[in-house]
């Protein structure tokens, strides 16, 4: 089972639910950080990296020698990446989305691919969890083909946890798209609430079933519950703020593992994620 | 005319409270919202939306059942698996590339634009505001952002306002690149957390990579002082500027409640004049100075 851990909003505690799940279930656990922009569960499971390697996405490498300037390159590519100036070919990596069109359609076979860092993947363990994560290259714009790369070493059985970027565009959709279940956390704000509704609607676009965990539940109003009822979107968990919690946090530790009753309740909602999982996968 | 733009790197460490705490401390600022996946500063600002416009995105492949004889061409050419069964495009998956539409012998594949999106020209109680709304799992957003930061300065001009303050997305991805470039200087909030420092670090790389003087105040700061001080050594040895810290405290989410800036919830508050006193020193920073002369000087001749 494949659960996406996502929000919306930045800082509504997504790592926090991710690397406290993973620390309480029982048994093998995989962990793929996909907020490759700012990766922050490492700082909290601390697992020891095997494995590092460098992901490059392919990019126009053009041999002016055999270019005749006939501007094909240029014409297809819809990214601007590409520029055909007289005898010169001028190309934009940043810009490139590596669709390879410009290498399939130059008729003098002129392109060949070259690659661009995207950023790195490591990979690691710590306490039986299997940890992944990719940190996209500072300067980088383009973060779902390291996500895609990361999900890329998701276990084919067994759970897997998916730390997802904040927002609803490319990125977010990138982690979350074919999950099991996507779990939301949010917090009783307005601004929360805003871009919880947002996450709602894109999980409803990819037809995945969700929960909600409500982070510093005692924050601000109650219209977070009320929009999660008319939504039909249970509340899985509801974390009180309390100042130990926010204190421990902000020295990366597990408050799973300092407070025993939280662990038990990670478990739960373990539990009634499956539960959920499993339902939504009969009723298909 | 100077741009501040607001960035964290981790999103949740206070943004959008600061940015409308201290458009609410000025005289005739413009506002920008560059977040615009997951937008919020509408919500304190309520902005009376004067003109809407479409943003279109790239185009999207679209076959056509009527012309297309299953050759598989696009199948193999599409780097994205975006098209399945039946000659069916997946929306979600399809990049824009066109790729599929250049190379389909029987022509048989459109590319309509889509609309991904609104950007508006608004008024609230602090100035004017350019802001917009990105459609739900849409792309293109680093484009959205660089055309509402292009439409803020317009605006700006046009009005005489001489202060922009950007209220950018987290992260450091696209629609980060896009809110930095050409910025006159780059506030990042910082949080007193393992992560906050983390994601600063990368934030602060990234503002130099695009070579925009930046500068960090850290929020919450009460939350674990310690940390606070690894900040501030991080951040002056890196000779950048620390302008301040602020306090934890619930009086941010209580006035975001009522749709209010701080100072205006809270104004004679402990809070509010942390605020202040950093709002005072992002002005008195070389950047935005420099940059006032400049303005100044400019006008003068």
């Amino acid at each position: 089972m494949i659960i996406s851990i996502a929000s919306g909003k930045g800082g509504t505690g997504k790592t926090t639910v991710a690397t406290n799940l993973a620390a309480s279930v029982n048994g093998p656990v995989q962990v793929l950080d996909c907020d490759v922009e700012e990766p922050n569960a490492h700082l909290f499971l601390r697992p020891n990296f095997k494995n590092r390697q460098t992901v490059l996405t392919p990019v126009p490498d053009i041999d002016l020698d055999k270019c005749d300037g006939c501007k094909k390159c240029m014409d297809i590519c819809r990214f601007r990446a590409i520029t055909v100036i007289g005898d010169t070919v001028l190309t934009f990596p940043e810009l490139c989305h590596s669709c390879g069109g410009c290498t399939a359609v130059c008729p003098q076979g002129a392109i060949a691919e070259t690659g661009r860092e995207l950023g790195i993947l490591e990979t690691g363990s710590v306490n039986g969890i299997e940890f992944v994560h990719g940190r996209m290259r500072v300067g980088e714009a383009m973060a779902p083909p390291l996500i895609r790369r990361v999900r890329d070493c998701t276990w084919s059985e067994g759970l897997t946890l998916i730390d997802a970027p904040p927002g609803t565009s490319c990125p977010v959709i990138a982690a979350m798209k074919d999950t099991d279940f996507v779990l939301l956390v949010t917090e009783p704000t307005p601004f929360g609430l805003h871009d919880l509704k947002l996450a709602v609607e894109a999980v409803k676009i990819l037809k995945i079933p969700m929960g909600l965990v409500i982070n510093r539940a005692d924050m601000g109003d109650e219209k977070v519950n009320a929009y999660a009822q008319s939504e039909g979107v249970p509340i899985l968990m509801t974390i009180p703020f309390d100042r130990q919690i926010a204190e421990s946090y902000s020295r990366g530790e597990l408050f799973a593992r300092t407070l025993p009753e939280w662990k038990a309740r990670f478990q739960a909602l373990f539990d009634d994620i499956a539960l959920l999982a499993e339902k939504e996968g009969n009723e298909k | 005319m100077t741009e501040l733009v607001i960035l964290s790197g981790k999103g949740g460490t206070g943004k959008t409270s600061l940015t409308a705490a201290f458009a609410a401390m000025t005289e005739n600022c413009l506002l920008c919202d560059a977040d615009v996946d997951a937008a919020d500063l509408h919500l304190l600002m309520q902005p009376v939306i004067r003109q809407q416009t479409d943003f279109g995105g790239g185009g999207i492949a679209q076959i056509d059942p009527q012309r297309c004889t299953g050759c598989g061409t696009c199948i193999d050419m599409c780097r994205w698996s975006a098209i399945g069964d039946g000659f069916i495009v997946d929306e979600i998956d399809c990049e824009g590339c066109g790729v599929c539409v250049d190379f389909c012998p029987e022509q048989a594949i459109d590319f309509p634009t889509k609309v991904c999106g609104q950007w508006f020209i608004s008024d609230t109680r602090f100035g004017p505001m350019v802001h917009a709304r990105l459609g739900i799992a849409e792309e293109n957003s680093g484009k959205l952002v660089s055309l509402v930061r292009r439409e803020a300065r317009n605006l700006a001009e046009k009005r005489n306002i001489d202060l922009i303050i950007t209220d950018g997305p987290p992260g450091v991805g696209c629609p980060v690149i896009a809110s930095v470039g050409g910025a006159t200087s780059a506030l990042i909030v910082a949080e007193p957390t393992v992560s906050g420092i983390h994601d600063m670090a990368r934030a602060i790389e990234l503002c130099r990579h695009f070579k925009v003087p930046v500068m960090v105040c850290i929020n919450k700061y009460d939350l674990n002082v310690e940390n606070c001080t690894t900040i501030e050594k991080m951040t002056r040895d890196g000779g950048l500027p620390v302008v301040g810290r602020v306090p934890f405290d619930p009086l941010f989410t209580k006035a975001m409640v009522q749709g209010k800036t701080l100072p205006e919830f809270d104004g004679n508050g402990t809070a509010s004049d942390h605020v202040r006193q950093v709002w005072a020193q992002i002005m008195r920073t070389a950047a935005m100075v420099a940059d006032e002369s400049t303005t100044i000087s400019a006008l003068n001749n």
